[in-house]
């Protein structure tokens, strides 16, 4: 059995019961109840499990308290956090004074209440449910992906019946392809229901249902044969048996002959932790093995499926020259030294103004802090950019001015926050986890969502309330409601009222709020009650990272700005080499420098400016020399005159920082024969051009930011352990020179860049089909 | 021709109350019922305070006549007297327990006096809408008791200021669709309420999270009927007319090998042999009898030599059986009680709402085995094993309906025990003398 | 296409409740009655009238005896042969219908006249043995009987349908 102890995202809460929460008119899933609600802050209840006294909060359930003295009750249809079935009684317990076997999933703890869960009675009562189980369940374990993790076989293992009274023939329906992603066996299906409850209480997608009834009782999909979901595959996660299987993992191996690396999903900015399986250098599945962190099971269909692109054909394996008009497979051994070698001939013959380097929102920290020092120190240039998602530079700018920069919101604060104000986004698109806290925030102990939007998003049925604004009409909103615009709708009167009504709101916004417009969102935000707080969305994985760590043309490491003599000073010592003084151009201006003719030379580690910015292909061919790091052969990468094949996120070490600005350590796990990380293809360059960095693992570089920069003064150990740990990152930076500059990519739960374009997970459903942004 | 004859006993030892009215020409109209007593002890009720009806009504020893039992009263009294959300009182109409069919002449012959204890009920909870829960096959009930509403709403007997009294009750009748599930009472509310009749997790009982979520009173159809003759007559009438904690009277709806079937209304207490031998006229052609189901599929079978047992719910349960619906069962001496119990358990296999594992698996692998045992494939060990399975389905179950397939089949298997291991020793049934395998 | 006046009956029946997903079930019988079985386009037009997902009105279907989703006989034959019935010879009553109509449980007469099922307690059972032809109930049933009523019922049918 998968270890139950796990912190589970449903509902950990420290907020006082409401009374009608108490009650659980279940167990049938489609009713809105909740389970029961421990209450922390009352007075302990004292009762005895096995002998053992046990203090555990009122309205604890009896499974849970025994869960705290150690004691393990076996249950499949409970679940921590989800509604409360009482459906596979094998959480039966003998309760003193009761007049027969109770389950502990269900009894709520009283005082003086003495319970047993290894009587005699007691065993052959669990025994007996397995035999039952059992009865129908084929013992097709062999061949069953579950085997050697099935919460069943686990425990017929301990509780027993081993042997079989069961001599009619089993029941079978055959197997159904829910979709590409998942399957059903229904034979294997125990009707626990965990499916169920996850999709409409975890995913708020309500795409199962349970069809006839007794022994022939069976899930259904919502399209009679077919699922229409977010394909988030939670509910195979969740299966205790191989009921629900995976299509990308379905009959490939068995568990025990994996190697399991825990890391960081690399899609959107929000940063879930996820378990790479890996047997023979190829990545075989994702989930959350541990459920560590704080999205424990949860994955969206991008984090557990869509990994695949790692492991596809079309990886780029040996770096590209162009020789003769045609890019030609070379060594890195040839390619890197003709880098540096048409590098150098540009700075030469045209100056460092005329090198300018694009990186990336997916790249680790350590890779972006060392492709900044690399573009300030060695080229000798600030024409540095990347694609910004979010403005998180306003964001810090803006708190920091308001001497509020502790006011950044972790994920973990927004699933028990009372009261969230998310402006612009589609977080069910384009933050999956962000968008499940806020969904836990108001099922567990009804928060108070609030809406601003120009599109109908799916947080709506959420919601308190919803202002719907005019396509764009989000910052003027804003304007509006700081009293900085005289447009003040009807609505926007009620949602400041609310607002004002709340304590301690948690503001999440997009990047329709930029610039001067992040400063009057912070400015208003911080006039409400409470002590209120903010997270900007950005949409990929080190997003947030990218800007921390200064690939920005004006802003340095930690957001101290270029023209900051001090700031500078403290970076320079760091380096032990000069940042030019000479102002660097932003990204739209390099791309103008390149149509113009000003670069020269273009550096491009994972960013694909042809498609992100529509830059004329034919601009690029201006250029003297382009140089593409890459996974993947992309509209710019074809321009290139050297293409160097980079590592994914699962092949490298290093650390991601998440949109709310919470750093994660990403671990390496296979490695696709012949590519190079960011972060070694920067050491080599750096040594080639004549600057011997003595780094030799990200983590030499990360103790450098850590000592080094600001908000970065993270402890070591907390990294170490798995934690997300916060940052606390605060400067001066200069305004943001123009709003163009920000923009997402507003990818859907099934798009994640380019990478996303070689997964078969994510271009196999039908549901990528559907019109962007489509409320499942 | 098409028969809406729910079919009617006629016994001189039978005490008539609730079913006084039946056979009196036009009796399910409003003009016949008010012409005799109707709606008097609604407005009885209305001229005093509600805690009162309930002390009236718990004083009676009315139990509950759907089968568990329960003092009516009592299970009144635990609806909360305030409450943020509205009461409601259901009416539980959804006969389906095998061997019972006395909430169809109840509903057939007197639909008024079933509205009449519902608004009682309503008054006395303070509750202001009900729903009569009539199983879907009932259709042609839905009719009439649909027709009676109209009219007790047109005569001011439901709807807003009930008799000038200031009390409003609305009630309408509700359809289900074939679930003998759903005359479990939670699982009744969670079909009410369009969901799948799965029954819900008690606690709460429905007397405080009940029907949307409010505090809700569940009775049977036979219940209700009686409360307007307690509220009329009083409490230590009603109570006296049965044995000590038993008030009233009881519908017996006497079935199989009996020579005279038919629904009896006999004061509760009265005696299983005499009911058997003196009201149905003894068993079906002179022959003996082997046992007697008591009150509907759910209950222990007895043995020919334990009918000497009292009608009542604590006498029948000192028996070791149930006194349930009131659906006595007669079986004579030529009945295979294999076959019985595998039909009894084929019945719950086919009614299990499958939530709960003991009864969704068990039942399923007890009707297979009983199927195949009869059918001649017997094994020496299937008795032992189907009574271990039994047992574990015992008192395992999120709601009764487990206990309901369980008790019968468990008694059967004790009792009976011999036929089983004749069946062994035969390779067939003795009683069919041929080996059929059931297609079932 | 629902007829007007069962679509009036919708509205009427989910008046009388509280929460529009209570009238689901009558809404699924009526429209049952009037189609013949739940069709696809009842699902769409129940769950649209009572606000659920249609998903929510298959969920309920399939737990329904009464409800199904495709076509039965006109007349919808349903023997009980539960227990008080069995004692009363209703395994020979149903046996004996298999072979009048020439069909098995479950099963439509090819002219789509007639379809069998054995059924659960009906609640007739003091008029053992008995069944349903669509809501009609017939008690105290023996095979003579049985056959006079379906020739009955048969010529009742205009003769092309035969």
């Amino acid at each position: 059995m998968k270890e139950q102890t796990h912190k589970s995202p449903f509902v950990i809460l420290d907020m006082p019961p409401k009374q009608e929460n108490l009650h659980v008119p279940g167990p049938y899933t489609r009713s809105p109840s909740l389970s029961p609600r421990a209450n922390p802050a009352a007075e302990p209840v004292t009762l005895t499990i096995n002998g053992k006294e046990v203090k555990v909060p009122p309205g604890t359930l009896v499974i849970e308290a025994a869960k705290q003295a150690g004691i393990e009750i076996p249950s499949y249809c409970y679940y921590p956090g989800l509604t409360l079935q009482g459906a596979c009684r094998m959480c039966l317990v003998a309760i003193e004074k009761m007049p027969k076997l109770q389950t502990a999933c269900t009894t709520v703890v009283a005082s003086g209440m003495v319970v047993h869960t290894e009587t005699e009675e007691v065993k052959n009562a669990r025994k007996a449910m397995l035999e039952f189980l059992l009865t129908n369940h084929p013992l097709d374990c062999p061949v069953c992906d579950k085997g050697g993790e099935c919460e069943l076989q686990d425990a017929v293992f301990r509780y027993g019946a081993a042997e079989t009274r069961f001599m009619e023939s089993k029941l079978h329906h055959e197997e159904k392809q829910f979709s590409n992603l998942v399957y059903y066996d229904w034979p294997r299906c125990i009707l626990c229901y965990r499916c169920v409850r996850v999709c409409d209480e975890g995913l708020d997608v309500n795409a199962y249902g349970i069809g006839f009834r007794g022994a022939h009782s069976e899930i259904i999909p919502n399209q009679g044969e077919k699922l229409e979901c977010e394909e988030c595959g939670m509910c195979i996660d969740i299966c205790p048996v191989g009921a629900l299987t995976s299509g990308t993992y379905r009959y490939k191996t068995r568990p025990w002959e994996l190697t399991y690396t825990g890391t960081i999903c690399n899609h959107c900015g929000d940063g879930c932790k996820t378990t790479l399986a890996i047997r023979n250098n190829v990545i075989i599945r994702a989930n959350n093995r541990d459920h560590s962190g704080s999205n424990g099971e949860f994955l969206c269909v991008k984090g557990r499926f869509g990994w695949d692109f790692v492991n596809h054909d079309q990886r780029l394996t040996a770096p590209l020259i162009r020789k003769n008009g045609r890019q030609e497979t070379s060594t890195w051994e040839e390619a890197l030294p003709m880098v540096v070698e048409r590098l150098t001939a540009v700075i030469k013959e045209h100056g460092p103004s005329s090198v300018a380097v694009i990186g990336s929102n997916r790249t680790t920290n350590e890779e972006n802090y060392l492709l900044g020092r690399f573009a300030r120190t060695v080229l000798g240039t600030n024409n540095l950019d990347h694609h910004r998602t979010a403005d998180f530079s306003s964001l810090v700018g803006a708190l920091t001015a308001a001497d509020a920069d502790g006011r950044y919101a972790t994920i973990e604060d927004i699933a028990v926050a009372s009261s969230i104000l998310v402006v612009g986004n589609d977080p069910t698109h384009q933050h999956p986890f962000i968008a499940y806290q806020i969904r836990q925030a108001v099922r567990s102990h009804d928060a108070h969502l609030y809406l601003l939007n120009s599109q109908e998003i799916k947080l709506q049925r959420q919601a308190k309330q919803v202002v719907t604004v005019a396509a764009g009409g989000e910052a003027e909103s804003i304007r509006a409601l700081a009293g900085k615009s005289s447009t003040v709708s009807d609505d926007l009167g009620t949602l400041q009222e609310n607002l004002r009504k709340e304590s301690g709101t948690i503001i999440i916004f997009g990047d329709e709020i930029r610039g001067s417009d992040v400063t009057t969102l912070v400015q208003w935000g911080l006039t409400l009650p409470g002590q209120t707080r903010f997270v900007a969305l950005g949409d990929y994985a080190n997003s947030r990272g990218a800007a921390d760590m200064g690939l920005l043309p004006d802003v340095l490491p930690g957001y101290g700005s270029l023209a900051d003599s001090t700031a500078c000073a403290q970076i320079e010592s760091a380096w032990g080499a000069k940042i030019p003084a000479v102002s660097g151009r932003n990204i739209r201006s390099i791309l103008q420098g390149v149509e113009s003719g000003e670069i020269k030379a273009l550096l491009v580690f994972g960013s694909n400016p042809v498609k992100t910015f529509s830059l004329p292909k034919e601009h690029l061919g201006k250029l003297a020399f382009l140089m593409v790091a890459e996974l993947f052969p992309t509209e710019t990468s074809e321009a290139a005159d050297v293409v160097l094949p980079a590592t994914s996120f699962a092949e490298k070490s290093g650390t991601v920082t998440n949109t709310c600005g919470q750093v994660q350590v990403l671990k390496k796990t296979m490695r696709k024969a012949g590519t190079r990380s960011d972060l070694e293809i920067l050491l080599a360059l750096a040594r080639l051009m004549g600057h011997p960095w003595s780094y030799r693992t990200a983590d030499d570089v990360l103790r450098e930011i850590i000592a080094h920069v600001p908000g970065y003064a993270i402890a070591l150990p907390n990294l170490l352990v798995g934690r997300a740990v916060q940052t606390q990152p605060a400067g001066t930076p200069p305004a943001l020179a123009s709003t163009d500059l920000v923009f997402s990519s507003k990818d859907s739960l099934f798009t994640s860049g380019t990478v996303s374009r070689y997964s078969w997970a994510l271009n196999s459903v039908d549901e990528a089909k559907k019109p962007h942004g489509h409320i499942f | 021709m098409p028969g809406y004859h729910s079919p009617m006993g006629n016994s001189p030892l039978e005490v008539k109350v609730i079913s006084k009215r039946f056979g009196l020409p036009n009796s399910s109209s409003l003009d016949v019922f008010v012409q005799h007593d109707g709606y008097q002890a609604l407005k009885k009720a209305l001229a005093v305070k509600p805690e009162d009806v309930i002390n009236e009504v718990k004083n009676s020893g009315l139990r509950g006549r759907g089968g568990a039992g329960f003092n009516t009263g009592m299970k009144w009294s635990f609806v909360p007297k305030q409450s943020a959300k509205p009461k409601y009182v259901v009416c539980n109409a959804d006969e389906s327990e095998p061997g019972t069919c006395k909430d169809r002449p109840l509903m057939e012959y007197d639909p008024h006096q079933l509205i009449e204890g519902i608004v009682i009920a309503g008054y006395a909870i303070q509750s202001h809408q009900g729903f009569i829960y009539v199983r879907g096959e009932y259709r042609y009930l839905l009719d009439i008791v649909d027709k009676a509403l109209a009219e007790a709403y047109a005569a001011g007997f439901l709807g807003k200021n009930i008799q000038g009294s200031g009390f409003d009750f609305d009630l309408c009748t509700h359809t289900g669709a074939g679930a003998y599930e759903c005359g479990e009472e939670t699982a009744l509310l969670n079909s009410l309420e369009g969901l799948r009749g799965y029954p819900r997790i008690k606690p709460p009982f429905p007397a405080v999270v009940g029907l949307y979520g409010g505090p809700t009173v569940v009775n049977n159809v036979e219940t209700l009927s009686n409360v307007p003759h307690i509220l009329l007559n009083g409490a230590d009438w009603y109570s006296k007319l049965g044995s000590p904690k038993n008030g009233g009277t009881r519908l017996f709806c006497l079935s199989g090998h009996i020579a005279r079937p038919g629904v009896y209304e006999l004061p509760m207490g009265f005696p299983l042999r005499r009911i058997i031998e003196e009201v149905g006229g003894g068993v079906l052609g002179g022959k003996k009898l082997k046992a007697v189901i008591p009150g509907g599929s759910s209950c222990p079978v007895l043995t020919a030599d334990e009918i000497d047992v009292n009608m009542d719910y604590d006498s029948v349960a000192k028996a070791g059986s149930m006194l349930g619906s009131g659906g006595v069962v007669v079986l004579d001496e030529d009945t295979c009680m294999v076959k019985l119990a595998g039909r009894i358990m084929r019945f719950y296999a086919h009614e299990s709402c499958g939530w709960c594992i003991p009864c969704r698996e068990g039942t399923s692998w007890l009707k297979h085995l009983f199927d195949r045992f009869h059918g001649g494939a017997a094994l020496a060990n299937d008795p032992d094993t189907a009574l271990d399975v039994s047992m574990n389905i015992l008192g395992k179950t999120l709601c009764p309906l487990g206990d309901a397939a369980a008790m019968p089949t468990i008694s059967i298997l004790k009792k009976f025990r011999h036929e089983f291991e004749e069946h062994i020793k035969l390779g067939y049934c003795p009683y069919e003398k041929t080996v059929v395998m059931s297609e079932k | 296409m629902l007829s007007d006046s069962l679509l009036k009956k919708f509205d009427q029946l989910i008046a009388r409740y509280p929460l529009k997903r209570s009238a689901m079930v009558p809404l699924l019988l009526y429209a049952q009655d009037e189609v013949g079985h739940v069709s696809e386009e009842v699902i769409a037009e129940v769950a649209r009238r009572v606000e659920v997902r249609p998903i929510e009105v298959v969920e309920v279907i399939g737990y329904y005896s009464m409800l199904h989703r495709h076509p039965v006989g006109k007349y919808n034959v349903q023997v009980c042969t539960n227990i008080s019935c069995m004692l009363r010879g209703a395994d020979e009553v149903f046996e004996h219908c298999c072979k009048k109509l020439g069909i098995k449980n479950k099963q439509t007469t090819p002219d789509g006249l007639f379809s069998l099922e054995e059924v659960e307690c009906l609640g007739a059972c003091c008029g053992a043995p008995a069944m349903q032809i669509n809501y009609d109930f017939y008690e105290n049933l023996t095979p003579e009987k049985f056959d006079a009523l379906i020739e009955e019922l048969k010529k009742k049918e205009p003769r092309s349908k035969m």
